[in-house]
C-alpha cells in the first residue's frame, strides 16, 4: 500500500510513530476516566498493580493474553495478504464446536495429552472451515470479505445458540451449555511456574495453551517470513499486480491465508474452554476475536509486536477487574473503549501525526527526509 | 384469537422492529453513496440511544433527548469523517473503532452518571415518544379486514416510526431530485469528475457523513426512548449490521432499502413470536435460523448468485488528486 | 494580428526535482484551432493543467482576453471561459448525459428547473455545432466517441469560449476522429478557440491553424500550420539530440525464438489496444518497438508475458505455442525461458516494501535453488542477491535494504539482474531506462547488447527514440495498435518520427 507521504527513518516508522499513536489512545482513555470523575493516574496505578501485582494477577493477565495472541495472529496473517478478517470472533466460537466434539466424545477415553493435540486439530479445522466460505466468496466471486466475515459472526452466533440450547445442551441443567468435561478434557495449569518463582497463585486459569500460543507465534513468524507461501502471501498483500507478474495464484493464496487465519482464531477456544471453563458455554469468546484487531494493529502485524500487545490487553482485562472493584465507575467496559481508541489511532488515524513528525525531523536533519522524498522522473 | 388477528399482530411487530433498521440503513445510504463505507452504524446508533436516554431523563423532554442523540451521533460520524476523508485512513478500521468506542463509553458514562449498571433511568410521559393514534383509528377498527390494518398496523406508533417511513421517499427525493443528491451520487462514483467540476470532494463527503449521523441518532433515540423506556447496555444488538446487510441487499437504493428492512424485520418478528416454527413435512424450524437468515441472504447476494450488489465505484477509496 | 484569447507568459512548474515546464510563452489567437505537439513528458499536459487550474504555476502569468487572470482552481478557469476535455473522461458512468452536463453548475438546489434548462440548452448546442447526443442516455451505454461529445457539451454548457482537448483521439476510431474534427471546425466557425494537445502530427496538419512544439519542458517554436510540414514538426519534436554511443558489433541472428501471430488485445474499457499484430524475434538480435506511449506497446508485451489476456492470436516460444488468450501463467513462461522486465517497476516488477534480496527472487521464488522444502533458503537467497549486487554494481550494496530506498536506476538494475541472470532464451524489456540516471543508462544498454551477443532474443519497447535507435537491430514502429513499419538501425529520426505520428509514407510528409 503506498502512502502519499515522504519517507522517514525506519525506527521512526516502526517504533516512534506507532508508540505515539498508542500513547495518544491511552491519553484519550485517561480523559474518559477524568470525565467520570476519577484520577487517571490513580486508575493506572491500580490497573498495573491489579495486572502485575502478584503471581495470581500475572497468571490471570497471561491467561487473557493467550486469547489475544491467538486472535491477534489470526487478524495479522490476513492483514499481510491485504485481507481484513473481522470474523475472528465467529471463527473462535465455531472452533469451540470442534472442541466440544473432541472433548464430549473422548474425555473419558483419553488423558488430556492425547485430547490436546486432537483438540488443536479440531478447533483449527472448524475455525478454518468457518473462514472458508467468506474466503471462497472473496477469491472467486469478489464479495467483500469484511462484510461476509461480519455476517458469518452473526451466523456463528445463531448456530451456536441453536446447538447449545438444543443438541449440545447438558441433560441435567437449564443453562445453555455443554456438560462439564471430565479430566480428559481439562488442560493442566502452568501456575507452578509462579510457585517456583516464589509467588503464590491461588487458582488462576493460566494453562498450557499459553505455550501453544507462543508456538503459534513462532509458526506465524516462520510462515510469513520464512516460507515460500509466506513470500507469496506478502507479495499479494503489498501489490496484487506484482503477484500476478510473479505467477502467483491469487485465489489460492486468499483461500489458504483465510484458512490459516480462521484456524488460529479457532485455537483460541482451547484456552477458554479446555483451560478454564471446561464446558462450551454461550458466547465464551466474549469479544476476544475483536480484541485481536486492536492487538494486530498495535503489534504492527508482527508476532514480536503481537505478544506484547496481547499482554498489554491481558493486563487491561485483569487489571481492569481490580480497577472496577476499587473504582466502581470504571467497569471492564473501559477496556472496550481503549480497544476502540487503539484501533482508531493505531489504525485509521495512523498517519495523523506523521506530517508533524516529518516537519520536526526535516528541521532537525533535512537530509534524512529530503533525499528519499525527491520525486522521480517518470 | 383468529389467524387474521395474528397476522395483524405480526405486521405491527414487523413495523416496530423494522424502524431502527430502516433509519440506520438510510443513514448508511448517505455515507456509502458518497463513497465512504460505514460499518460504524451500530456504534453510532448505540451512542445515539444512550445520549437520548440520558438527555431525555435529565431534561424530561423526549425532544431534547432526540436532539442530543443527533448531536452525539454526528460527532461520532465526524470522527469517522476526519479519519477517512481528511487523513485518508482505512474506512473499515475506523468504523470498527467507532463501534468499540461507543460500546464501551455508553456503559462507562451511564454507570458514572446514573449508577444503574450502565442503564439509564426509565423515562415516561413527555420524556418518551408515545404512540400516536391516527384520526379515526377507533372508529375504523370494527370494519373487517381494513379496520385492523389501519388501527393496529398503521396507527398507534410513535412519531419516529412515521418519520422513518417518510424518510424513504424523502431520501429518494434528495438523492434524485436535488443538487445535493446529484453531487452526492457523483462523488461516490467518480470523485475526480466532481473535483474537476469545481466542487469540493471533502466538504461534500463531510456533509454526507453528517446526514448519516443525524439518522443514526434518530435510530438510537427510537431504541431508548420510543421502543423502550431506557438505554440498556449494547441495546443496538447488531441492528447496525443488519441495517448494513439491508443496505447491500437493497443495492444502495432507498425504496428497496425499506423493503429489505421490512423483510429482515418480519423475520425478526416471527422469530420472536414463534420460538421455532413447525413446517409441514420439514419439521420444526429453529428460531435461530430466522435470526441468521438476513445474514445468509446477504452473503448469497454478495456472492452474486441472485443478482449482483455493486457498491458505489469509489467506495472505500480515499480520494487523492492525481498527477 | 488577431486578438489573443489566451496568453501564457513565463510559466514555470517543477515537481520535486523535475522541471515540467520551463519559462513557457504561448499565445493562442481567438477563433483558431491551436495545436500543441510534443513527445511524452514534454510538458504539454502539465501546461494545460495549469491553465485549467488543476495545478498552480510556480511563476508566470496567465492572460485571458488580454486581462491578467488568476486561475487557482477549475472553478476559476470555468469562470474565465476555459473548458477542458480530459484524456480520461471526467464523467459519472451511471449518470445520464443531462446529469453529467449540469454537475457542478446546477444553479439552484432543486434539479427540475436546471434539468429543463439544460435540456433546451443542449438542443441549442446540438443545432449550432452538430453535437447530437441523447440527453437521457446513461453514459456507460454510450460509445467512447459519444462520451467525448458529452465532455465537449459539458464545457460549452459552462460557457467555455476556449476549449482544451487533451489527446482527444487516443480512444477514438478513425471515423470518430474525423467526426470530432468536423465538430472542432464548427466550433471555430462559431468563434470559439480550441487548443488541441496531441502527438499525432497528421491531426495537427488536418485541423489546426497554428501549432506549437514542446520538448523537454520547453516551448521550442510556434508555426503557422500552413507554412510547415510534418517532417519539420517531427524534427522539432524529437530534436537533434546527440545519439548515445553504444558500442556494438554486427548482429548474428539465428532462428526465431519468439513469434507473434495476429495478436489482438483489448483494455478493460473494451478499446482495441493491439490490433492484429504479427512479428518475430530471432536469437541474437534486439528488436525495438518504437512509438509514442499509449499506442499499444504496453499491452502487447503484457500479453506476451502472460500478465494480460489477449482476445485472439498466437504466440510461439521456441516454436511451441504458449497460452495468451486464456489463463496465461507468467510462472510457467519463466520456466520456458521467457524473462520480462516490466515497464512499471514500482508496482509490477518490484515490491517496494520488500528487502532487496526478496525482490531478487520475485517470480523465481519457486526455484529449487532458493528453497529448502517449503521454506525459503534465506542464506542462499541473500548470497545470490549479493552476487547480483556485485555484478550489476547496485548501490548501496546492501541486500537487506528496503527496495524503496534505492534510486530509480538501482531499482531497475535489481529487476534487470534478476531477469538476465536467469539466462533466459527470450528477454522482453519495457522502458528499461525510464527514470534512470545517465550512468545507469549506459550500464543497462551494455547489458542488453551483451544479452544479444550471447545469442538471446531481445524484444525492447521504449518511448525513447534514441534508445531504440542505438540498441535495436530491427525497429518496428507501433501506431494505434498496429505495426505501421519496419526499419533498419540506420533509419533516421525524421523517418521514424513520421511513422510514430501515423504518417506511413515519405510522400505524405511533404
Amino acid at each position: 500500500m503506498s502512502t502519499p507521504y515522504a519517507k522517514l527513518p525506519g525506527w521512526v516508522d516502526y517504533g516512534l510513530i506507532p508508540l505515539i499513536n498508542v500513547v495518544v489512545a491511552f491519553l484519550v482513555a485517561g480523559l474518559v476516566v477524568l470525565i467520570v470523575g476519577e484520577n487517571p493516574f490513580e486508575a493506572a496505578v491500580i490497573l498495573v498493580k491489579g495486572a502485575l501485582g502478584g503471581g495470581q494477577n500475572i497468571a490471570y493477565t497471561l491467561y487473557y493474553a493467550t486469547n489475544f495472541i491467538f486472535t491477534g495472529l489470526a487478524v495479522a496473517v490476513a492483514f499481510h495478504c491485504g485481507l481484513f478478517n473481522i470474523g475472528g470472533e465467529g471463527q473462535a466460537y465455531v472452533g469451540g464446536l470442534g472442541l466440544s466434539i473432541v472433548c464430549l466424545s473422548l474425555d473419558t477415553t483419553f488423558p488430556w495429552w492425547i485430547n490436546f493435540p486432537l483438540a488443536i486439530v479440531a478447533t483449527a479445522l472448524f475455525g478454518a472451515l468457518w473462514a472458508l466460505i467468506p474466503a471462497y466468496l472473496q477469491a472467486r466471486r469478489g464479495s467483500h470479505i469484511v462484510i461476509t466475515t461480519i455476517m458469518f459472526n452473526f451466523i456463528a452466533a445463531s448456530l451456536m445458540v441453536y446447538l447449545l440450547v438444543g443438541p449440545l445442551k447438558a441433560a441435567n441443567t437449564m443453562a445453555p451449555q455443554t456438560r462439564d468435561f471430565l479430566p480428559g478434557g481439562q488442560l493442566p495449569k502452568l501456575n507452578f511456574i509462579f510457585d517456583a518463582l516464589g509467588m503464590t497463585v491461588r487458582s488462576a486459569p493460566f494453562n498450557v495453551s499459553f505455550l501453544l500460543a507462543l508456538a503459534a507465534s513462532v509458526f506465524v513468524w516462520a510462515l510469513v517470513w520464512r516460507t515460500r507461501f509466506g513470500y507469496e502471501l506478502r507479495t499479494m498483500g503489498f501489490s496484487p499486480e506484482a503477484a500476478r507478474y510473479a505467477g502467483i495464484n491469487e485465489s489460492r493464496i486468499i483461500i489458504i491465508t483465510m484458512l490459516i487465519s480462521g484456524a488460529l482464531a479457532g485455537l483460541m477456544s482451547i484456552n477458554v474452554v479446555m483451560g478454564d471453563q471446561h464446558h462450551v458455554a454461550l458466547d465464551f469468546a466474549s469479544g476476544a476475536g475483536f480484541v485481536g484487531i486492536a492487538v494486530a494493529l498495535m503489534g504492527r502485524s508482527h508476532p514480536f509486536g503481537i505478544i506484547p500487545a496481547a499482554i498489554l490487553f491481558g493486563m487491561l482485562y485483569q487489571g481492569g477487574a481490580d480497577l472496577s472493584f476499587e473504582m466502581p465507575e470504571i467497569s471492564r467496559d473501559m477496556i472496550v473503549i481503549i480497544q476502540g481508541l487503539v484501533i482508531l489511532f493505531a489504525g485509521a488515524l495512523e498517519h495523523m501525526f506523521r506530517p508533524a513528525i516529518q516537519t520536526i525531523f526535516a528541521s532537525l536533519s533535512p537530509r534524512s527526509v529530503g533525499i528519499a522524498a525527491k520525486a522521480e522522473a517518470r | 384469537m383468529n389467524s387474521y388477528m395474528v397476522l395483524i399482530q405480526i405486521a405491527d411487530a414487523t413495523v416496530r422492529v423494522s424502524v431502527p433498521l430502516l433509519l440506520a440503513a438510510l443513514a448508511g445510504l448517505y455515507s456509502e453513496r458518497s463513497g465512504i463505507f460505514d460499518i460504524g452504524l451500530e456504534g453510532k446508533m448505540l451512542a445515539g440511544a444512550f445520549a437520548a436516554g440520558a438527555a431525555a431523563y435529565v431534561s424530561g423532554s423526549a425532544w431534547v433527548g432526540l436532539g442530543v442523540a443527533i448531536i452525539v451521533s454526528i460527532a461520532m460520524s465526524l470522527v469517522h469523517g476526519v479519519a477517512s476523508i481528511s487523513y485518508r485512513g482505512n474506512q473499515i478500521v475506523s468504523g470498527v473503532a467507532i463501534n468499540f468506542i461507543a460500546s464501551g463509553s455508553t456503559v462507562i458514562l451511564g454507570q458514572a452518571w446514573f449508577q444503574q449498571g450502565g442503564r439509564t433511568p426509565s423515562v415516561s410521559g413527555a420524556a418518551r415518544f408515545g404512540d400516536i393514534a391516527l384520526p379515526g383509528a377507533n372508529a375504523i377498527r370494527p370494519i373487517p379486514i381494513v379496520g385492523p390494518i389501519y388501527s393496529n398496523v398503521i396507527s398507534g406508533h410513535s412519531i419516529i416510526v412515521y418519520f422513518a417511513f417518510l424518510m424513504v421517499p424523502f431520501t429518494w427525493w434528495v438523492l434524485f431530485r436535488t443538487r445535493f443528491g446529484l453531487r452526492l451520487r457523483a462523488v461516490g462514483e467518480n470523485p475526480a469528475a466532481v473535483d474537476t467540476a469545481g466542487i469540493s470532494v471533502a466538504w461534500l463527503r463531510y456533509r454526507a457523513v453528517i446526514c448519516t449521523g443525524i439518522l443514526t441518532g434518530v435510530a438510537g433515540a427510537y431504541l431508548s426512548i420510543a421502543q423502550q423506556a431506557s438505554f440498556v447496555k449494547d441495546m443496538s444488538a447488531g441492528r447496525g449490521f443488519i441495517a448494513l446487510a439491508a443496505l447491500i441487499f437493497a443495492k444502495w437504493k432507498p425504496v428497496p432499502v425499506m423493503l429489505a428492512c421490512l423483510l429482515f424485520g418480519f423475520l425478526d418478528a416471527i422469530s420472536i413470536r414463534y420460538q421455532g416454527i413447525a413446517l409441514p413435512g420439514i419439521g420444526k424450524l429453529p428460531a435461530q435460523l430466522m435470526q441468521a437468515l438476513p445474514y445468509v441472504l446477504t452473503c448469497v447476494l454478495l456472492a452474486g448468485f441472485i443478482g449482483k450488489a455493486i457498491p458505489p465505484r469509489a467506495g472505500g477509496v480515499p480520494y487523492v488528486k492525481e498527477r | 494580428m488577431a486578438e489573443a484569447a489566451i496568453e501564457l507568459i513565463g510559466i514555470n512548474k517543477s515537481f520535486g526535482a523535475v522541471r515540467a515546464n520551463r519559462d513557457i510563452h504561448l499565445t493562442v489567437e481567438k477563433g483558431t484551432i491551436h495545436g500543441i505537439v510534443g513527445e511524452n513528458g514534454a510538458g504539454k499536459s502539465t501546461l494545460m493543467s495549469i491553465l485549467y487550474g488543476f495545478y498552480q504555476a510556480d511563476s508566470g502569468e496567465i492572460r485571458v482576453n488580454g486581462k491578467p487572470t488568476r486561475i487557482d482552481t477549475p472553478n476559476d478557469a470555468i469562470a474565465a471561459g476555459i473548458g477542458m476535455v480530459h484524456q480520461h473522461f471526467m464523467l459519472v458512468h451511471n449518470f445520464t448525459v443531462l446529469e453529467n452536463v449540469i454537475l457542478g453548475v446546477e444553479g439552484e438546489a432543486l434539479l427540475r428547473a436546471s434539468i429543463a434548462k439544460a435540456r433546451s440548452e443542449l438542443q441549442r448546442l446540438e443545432r449550432e455545432y452538430g453535437l447530437t447526443v441523447d440527453p437521457d442516455a446513461i453514459i456507460e451505454t454510450l460509445p467512447v466517441g459519444l462520451q467525448q461529445r458529452v465532455e465537449i457539451l459539458k464545457a460549452l454548457y459552462r460557457g467555455a469560449e476556449t476549449l482544451i482537448l487533451d489527446e482527444p483521439t487516443g480512444v477514438l476510431t478513425p471515423a470518430e476522429a474525423d467526426h470530432l474534427f468536423r465538430i472542432l471546425r464548427q466550433l471555430k466557425e462559431q468563434g470559439k478557440t480550441v487548443v488541441l494537445i496531441t502527438h499525432k502530427l497528421r491531426e495537427i496538419m488536418a485541423v489546426t491553424d497554428n501549432v506549437s512544439v514542446m520538448r523537454q519542458g520547453t516551448m521550442v517554436d510556434t508555426r503557422k500550420t500552413a507554412e510547415t510540414t510534418v517532417g519539420e514538426l517531427a524534427e522539432l519534436m524529437v530534436g537533434r539530440r546527440v545519439l548515445l554511443r553504444v558500442d556494438k558489433g554486427e548482429a548474428r541472428p539465428g532462428d526465431f525464438k519468439l513469434v507473434v501471430e495476429g495478436l489482438t488485445v483489448k483494455d478493460t474499457r473494451g478499446v482495441t489496444m493491439v490490433n492484429d499484430v504479427s512479428f518475430g524475434v530471432r536469437a541474437g538480435e534486439i528488436v525495438g518497438i518504437a512509438g509514442v506511449a499509449g499506442n499499444g506497446q504496453s499491452e502487447l508485451i503484457e500479453a506476451i508475458a502472460g500478465i494480460r489476456h489477449a482476445v485472439s492470436g498466437r504466440v510461439l516460444l521456441d516454436g511451441k505455442p504458449i497460452e495468451v488468450t486464456g489463463n496465461a501463467d507468467p510462472g510457467e513462461l519463466r520456466e520456458h525461458g521467457l524473462a520480462h522486465v516490466p515497464e512499471d517497476r514500482h508496482h509490477v516488477g518490484l515490491v517496494l516494501a520488500f528487502e532487496e534480496n526478496e525482490n531478487s527472487i520475485l517470480g523465481y521464488h519457486d526455484e529449487a535453488q532458493y528453497l529448502k522444502g517449503a521454506f525459503l533458503d534465506i542464506p542462499a537467497i541473500r548470497r545470490d542477491a549479493a552476487e547480483k549486487i556485485e555484478k550489476y554494481d547496485i548501490r548501496p550494496a546492501d541486500c537487506r535494504l528496503k527496495t524503496a530506498n534505492f534510486s530509480g536506476g538501482n531499482q531497475q538494475k535489481i529487476v534487470l539482474a534478476r531477469e538476465m541472470e536467469q539466462d533466459p532464451g527470450v528477454l522482453i524489456v519495457g522502458q528499461p531506462t525510464r527514470g534512470v540516471d545517465v550512468g545507469a543508462i549506459e550500464f543497462i544498454h551494455k547489458r542488453l547488447i551483451d544479452m544479444r551477443d550471447r545469442g538471446k532474443a531481445v524484444l525492447l519497447v521504449s518511448v525513447e527514440l534514441d534508445e531504440i535507435r542505438s540498441l535495436s537491430d530491427r525497429i518496428l514502429v507501433m501506431f494505434d495498435g498496429r505495426i505501421v513499419g519496419e526499419r533498419g538501425p540506420d533509419a533516421t529520426e525524421g523517418e521514424l518520427g513520421l511513422l510514430m505520428a501515423g504518417v506511413e509514407s515519405k510522400e505524405a510528409a511533404e
